[in-house]
């Protein structure tokens, strides 16, 4: 059944509902009370201004940063207290994707890619780099799906921003996840590799049910490529709804701002903003 | 007037004061040296002028030896051959054993690379504990201990050898690209997994160099155990040097033998560097 963002829910997507979620740095309390939930597969954009909190909303869902307070449940479990293998089993399965790719620069594309499944591989086999045929094909059908397959023995650090990207998100496709965490994916690239990237997530998102959460310094990306929006302010969820809900007294109050944001001026696409929706979603 | 004419008397004042103490310590150091030049010229059976003219004289006399006996030289070489593997063995087992602690306390004596802070101290004063010990006192105790053959001078070289190398492989790991790590921990991969994939491909060029540095270090450290009877070539040199006159071709030929391996060295390490640089590849 449709619901008010207009996706079909999928039966089999993972609820998750984050609670009082708060974190904090010494005296700064970047994260403040944040309570959302997720019922159905979403590809969600989080936006407001630099310092909102929306990397540190998305590095602590993915346990890189501890949460001071709040829970997060995931099948009825709080994955904030999870520790060990089973913090890591989780990490897995909320991939991340970085503003700066974070691969590791000296080792060629298709090993960074193998990487991304370091998680379900045995310590001991993979500390000989033994990752056997089918992880490789797999590692390069990754690559395939997001047309860069040729550059598969070429050093990560020698490829172009977009290029490097998409590596990272074939490393994230790698590690079967269940959830991908955007931060920032597009705010280092030129127009053409964003908008590759940002119809990979798309494309991700509606082949393989996967909940997208991307943080987005830019509202008309949001506008294009997202059913649903959440606007942060001072670590605080103060919009969430769908992006046609966006109108200029809301985009005022996310950015804290007086005056009217045009978009034309931050915008960062080639054509002019119009929702994008791949055959999938149409159903 | 006076604001203006403040800051810059108590700047010029502030530089007179710093330019005298620079005097004071130029001159104390001049006197400490002049009166330690004295004291120990005195002391000796020689003096430091005298002995000048006579600087050349014992290199010289090897040198004359050495072309006196140039049909056996190459002989001479085959002769000591052996005990110049001893000594390579001595210098060789020590260096792997105490790069492999090296590389384990390094990878602990580095903060920020996801160890326990409790550990990272631990483990640097540990390695400074193991360079402060001369490998000669190492040595000289446990000769005492063991009896003299090669053993107690690969522990000796292989302890101090850990400390060392430890201290420079944290110095590289601290230059690794974080972002890495951060990239494969959010994928899920334990601390030993980041340490091999993030870490490892980043520092290994260096780690590498340093290592071969130390191999030749420790073949010099272990020729001078062999004077305090740990075997190889240092015994030989002990011998020819003590008898004087009469064996300056051994002693030449021993030198020469020791210059070959420290140029075979440094040639493998440029060949191995070259290899793993320009390969991408870990494995």
């Amino acid at each position: 059944m449709p619901d008010r963002f207009g996706s079909v829910a999928f039966a089999y997507g993972r609820f998750m509902q984050v609670t009082g979620l708060t974190t904090s740095f010494g005296r700064t309390i970047a994260v403040n009370d944040v309570s959302f939930s997720i019922d159905a597969p979403r590809m969600i954009g989080v936006i407001g201004r630099s310092g909102a909190g929306k990397s540190t909303l998305l590095r602590t869902i993915n346990r890189l940063t501890p949460a001071t307070s709040g829970q997060i449940l995931v099948d009825g479990r709080n994955v904030l207290e999870l520790g060990g293998a089973a913090m890591r089993r989780w990490q897995r399965d909320c991939a991340m994707i970085f503003q700066q790719f974070n691969l590791v620069p000296r080792l060629d594309v298709v090993t960074n890619v193998l990487l991304g499944g370091l998680n379900s591989h045995g310590t001991l086999a993979s500390m000989f780099g033994m990752f056997g045929s089918d992880r490789i094909e797999r590692a390069l059908h990754a690559l395939e799906r997001l047309e860069i397959a040729d550059l598969a023995l070429q050093r990560a650090e020698t490829l172009s921003g977009g290029q490097q990207q998409r590596v990272a998100i074939a490393r994230a496709l790698v590690q079967e996840p269940e959830m991908i965490l955007a931060d920032e994916p597009i705010a280092s690239l030129d127009p053409v590799s964003a908008e590759t990237v940002m119809t990979a997530l798309r494309t991700i998102h509606e082949r393989n049910r996967l909940t997208v959460i991307c943080n987005l310094h830019t509202l008309d990306t949001a506008r294009r490529y997202c059913d649903r929006v959440l606007g942060m302010l001072h670590g605080r969820i103060v919009f969430d709804g769908a992006p046609c809900e966006l109108t200029q007294d809301v985009v005022r109050e996310i950015y804290g701002t007086e005056q009217d944001i045009d978009e034309a001026t931050t915008s960062t696409s080639l054509t002019a903003a119009a929702p994008v929706r791949l055959a999938h979603a149409a159903a | 007037m006076m604001q203006v004419a403040g800051p810059a008397l108590d700047l010029s004042r502030s530089e007179r004061r710093r330019t005298l103490y620079s005097g004071v310590l130029v001159l104390v150091l001049a006197t400490l040296l002049a009166a330690g030049y004295g004291q120990a010229n005195d002391m000796n059976s020689g003096g430091f002028v005298q002995g000048l003219a006579k600087f050349l004289d014992y290199p010289a006399e090897i040198a004359l030896e050495a072309w006196t006996a140039r049909g056996e030289f190459a002989g001479l070489l085959l002769r000591f051959l052996p005990a110049l593997l001893e000594t390579l063995n001595i210098a060789a087992v020590a260096t792997i054993l105490g790069g492999i602690c090296a590389t384990a306390l390094a990878f602990l004596g580095t903060a920020g690379l996801g160890v326990h802070p409790v550990l990272v101290p631990l483990a640097r004063r540990l390695m400074d504990v193991m360079r402060a010990f001369p490998e000669l006192i190492i040595a000289l105790f446990l000769i005492f201990v063991l009896g003299t053959s090669p053993v107690p001078a690969m522990i000796a070289v292989g302890f101090h050898t850990a400390g060392a190398l430890g201290k420079q492989f944290s110095e590289v790991n601290e230059n690794v690209d974080r972002r890495a790590v951060e990239g494969l921990q959010a994928c899920g991969a334990s601390w030993l997994q980041r340490m091999r994939f993030a870490v490892l491909p980043q520092v290994l060029p260096n780690h590498l160099s340093y290592f071969m540095l130390r191999f030749e270090i420790n073949l010099r450290a272990s020729a001078i155990l062999g004077f305090v009877g740990a075997g190889g070539i240092g015994s030989e040199l002990r011998r020819t040097i003590g008898w004087g006159k009469g064996a300056g071709d051994e002693t030449a030929a021993l030198f020469v033998l020791l210059i070959l391996s420290i140029f075979v060295i440094d040639q493998a390490s440029s060949w191995l560097r070259g290899r793993i640089t320009g390969a991408g590849q870990v494995s």
